[in-house]
């Protein structure tokens, strides 16, 4: 797996597309850093930045690798290899150079700008949350192609789950609000944000923000639920399964597949 | 500051024509050794120079027109058992002390300085530390409270005082006081033509300037700043608000301005910059709000349905995350020439005044106020798409929520 990892990882990070990913955050965060005084402001933007834009990428890019490198893994199948081992150090090799142009977009600008003591808590949790969202849809979108021979409905289905979790899902649970707002809903909102990893991500970004304090009581719920061990304990289970499930079963599916 | 004290005894002297009137020196080596020994030798209109020492003494009572002077900032010290001075005579006039430790009651309203019925007080250049509650007038009049410093040890609502608290009192100048630390800065309750000037209320409790059934009164050029919430106008009429400035009064149940049962008051020339909520009115009528500036707030104006015929002219809103938010579906209030920095129409015929109308009130504001958790969905990119989507073609927020002549650049 180490080997299959390594030259994923060595093959990716000298690619145009991380170069491109890592610039597009450098700008990015370099710009928004730069021209907003107010850090906190600019760690909102950022925040927004990231929870609609990793999460495309990491599908986008991940369904691509795999269709790409189709008759190379073709040919390491017919070594003696594990499957498993093929796959799984594909995937982390994947993610892992994803994240890494991520971190280091992100990171430069921080320190350059002087940002990097000051909002040491802000940045942390954007990288980690970062960090997982490329993690968990690139997990899924491997677990899509892995499943579906034709590339257009492979990358139609990936980005038809990007869109499905960042978009329609949050108009599913406003209009389940709307229509249940005569209820108590706190445990239901608890819920079905735990549900979404991008909704969990901006709830917890947003929660270590100013901004929390609009949200008023319910707000204080989830300060409340988040505040305590267990309900961090759950908010990372949470997006743990959802790197976990997608893995185990291109995993399975890959162990059974006919090539 | 002796021979100041014998200049201004000597002034008084001169100045009460009818009743001549003697200095009487309170010190630890003068005849009289304490206050109320003092108080109790006097003559009305008497003059009493304490000079620098402590005094721990409570319960002073003050029944004759006096003049009370501290020289060198003499402490009166209460111990934290009783309320320290009384005044129940007219035209007493106290400065120059500093009174602290004022005991904490839960069935008297102790004060550092209090008076009853009665008129012409001046409380001028004290200091109040640590006293429950600061200054206390009830039933009186024509009155001055100028240059104090209160600083307080609030810190919770039940057991604190207020710093000034006017009661059933009228024609009361507040001016230039530094109030801090209190449950409420400023408290008026049944008062009326009163002027509070040029305060400063930070780090209260509860609110920096509160009124009740107070009408006619006006507040100019305060500061309110990190209070749990600036400033309450309740139940009152005529009530002008000019020139003031509320800033960061920030948490999950703070405002800048709390409006509620009022009517014909004036909101001009403030500042309300980093609120929560900056104005939030309930059953707010017939008021003029104008010249204003909105920056940064979580929400600028929370207007609820029961607020009719304001208007809303010639301000600034600047950053704020929501600029207006109801809950009613119809809006009897106007809003015109405003600035509103989320305004992205254009100005053709240069005339200063956007050429479509601004509809500053959000979809998803109106979606929080109706279920209020759907606040979890603050900034997700579905709203923003909604929110477009309202815009374009507006059903669900006031359809006469509009601004008709949004300014193209902020006043100044």
């Amino acid at each position: 797996m180490n080997r299959t990892l390594k030259y994923t990882f060595y093959d990716l990070i000298r690619s145009w597309w991380c170069y491109a990913y890592f610039g597009f955050y450098f700008l990015t965060a370099g710009a928004i850093l730069y021209l907003s005084g107010d850090a906190n402001r600019a760690v909102a933007s950022l925040m927004n930045i990231i929870i609609i834009l990793s999460p495309l990428v990491g599908t986008l890019f991940a369904t691509m690798y795999y269709y790409n490198s189709r008759e190379f893994m073709e040919l390491l199948l017919a070594q003696p290899v594990r499957r498993r081992s093929i796959f799984l150090g594909q995937y982390l090799g994947l993610a892992g150079s994803l994240s890494l142009s991520f971190l280091l977009g992100l990171i430069i600008p921080f320190i350059v700008l002087g940002f990097f003591g000051s909002e040491f808590g802000n940045f942390l949790m954007l990288s980690i949350t970062g960090v997982l969202l490329t993690f968990i849809f690139s997990a899924i979108a491997y677990w899509i192609a892995i499943r579906h021979e034709n590339r257009i409905v492979g990358f139609g289905i990936a980005i038809f789950t990007w869109l499905f979790l960042a978009v329609i899902y949050d108009g599913i649970f406003l209009l389940i609000l709307i229509l249940f707002e005569d209820y108590p809903l706190d445990k239901l909102t608890l819920g079905l944000t735990m549900l979404n990893p991008i909704d969990l991500s901006r709830i917890l970004l947003m929660l270590k923000l100013d901004i929390s304090a609009l949200m008023g009581y319910t707000g204080a719920v989830f300060q409340k639920f988040f505040g305590t061990n267990a309900g961090i304990t759950i908010a990372f289970g949470a997006s743990a399964l959802w790197i976990l499930i997608p893995v185990m079963s291109f995993l399975r599916k890959a162990a059974r597949k006919d090539f | 500051m002796r021979i100041l004290a014998t200049f201004v005894a000597v002034l008084c002297f001169l100045n009460s024509k009818a009743v001549p009137s003697d200095t009487i020196r309170v010190c630890g080596n003068c005849d009289q050794k304490s206050i109320t020994a003092a108080i109790a030798a006097a003559q009305p209109h008497d003059f009493l120079a304490i000079e620098s020492g402590e005094y721990k003494e409570g319960n002073i009572l003050i029944d004759k027109p006096l003049t009370l002077l501290g020289i060198d900032w003499p402490v009166v010290d209460g111990n934290l058992e009783n309320e320290i001075l009384t005044i129940t005579a007219d035209s007493v006039s106290i400065s120059g002390l500093q009174i602290q430790n004022v005991g904490v009651s839960y069935t008297k309203d102790q004060a550092g300085i209090s008076a009853q019925k009665v008129s012409n007080i001046s409380i001028e250049n004290n200091r109040l530390f640590n006293t429950f509650f600061g200054v206390y007038l009830k039933n009186c009049s024509q009155s001055r409270v100028v240059n104090n410093d209160f600083v307080g040890n609030a810190e919770k609502e039940i057991s604190s005082g207020n710093a000034i608290q006017l009661w059933y009192s009228k024609e009361i100048l507040v001016e230039n006081n530094q109030v801090r630390n209190h449950r409420d800065g400023i408290y008026l309750e049944f008062v009326d033509d009163s002027e509070i000037i040029n305060n400063v209320s930070e780090g209260n409790l509860r609110y920096g300037l509160h009124f009740m059934f107070s009408d006619h009164n006006n507040y100019h050029r305060n500061t309110f700043k990190n209070n749990g919430a600036g400033v309450a106008v309740m139940f009152s009429k005529f009530i002008e608000m000019v020139d003031n400035s509320f800033e960061d009064n920030w948490g999950t149940a703070a405002y800048g301005l709390l409006l509620k049962e009022i009517y014909d008051g004036k909101i001009e020339g403030n500042l309300f910059n980093q609120n929560t909520i900056a104005i939030y009115g309930e059953s707010a009528n017939r008021l003029q709000i104008q010249n204003n500036t909105f920056s940064n707030n979580g929400w600028a104006l929370k207007i609820l349905g029961s607020c009719m015929d304001n208007n809303f002219t010639r301000n600034n809103f600047i950053g704020n995350t929501f600029d207006i938010t109801t809950n009613s579906p119809r809006n009897y209030n106007t809003y015109d020439g405003n600035y509103w920095s989320q305004y992205s129409g254009y100005d053709l015929d240069r005339d200063g005044f956007g050429d479509v109308p601004h509809r500053p009130m959000k979809l998803f504001s109106y979606l929080v106020s109706r279920s209020e958790s759907s606040i979890v969905l603050m900034r997700s990119f579905f709203v923003d798409i909604i929110n477009f989507a309202e815009k374009v073609t507006p059903m669900f927020t006031p359809k006469t929520l509009i601004d008709s002549s949004p300014l193209m650049k902020p006043l100044l």
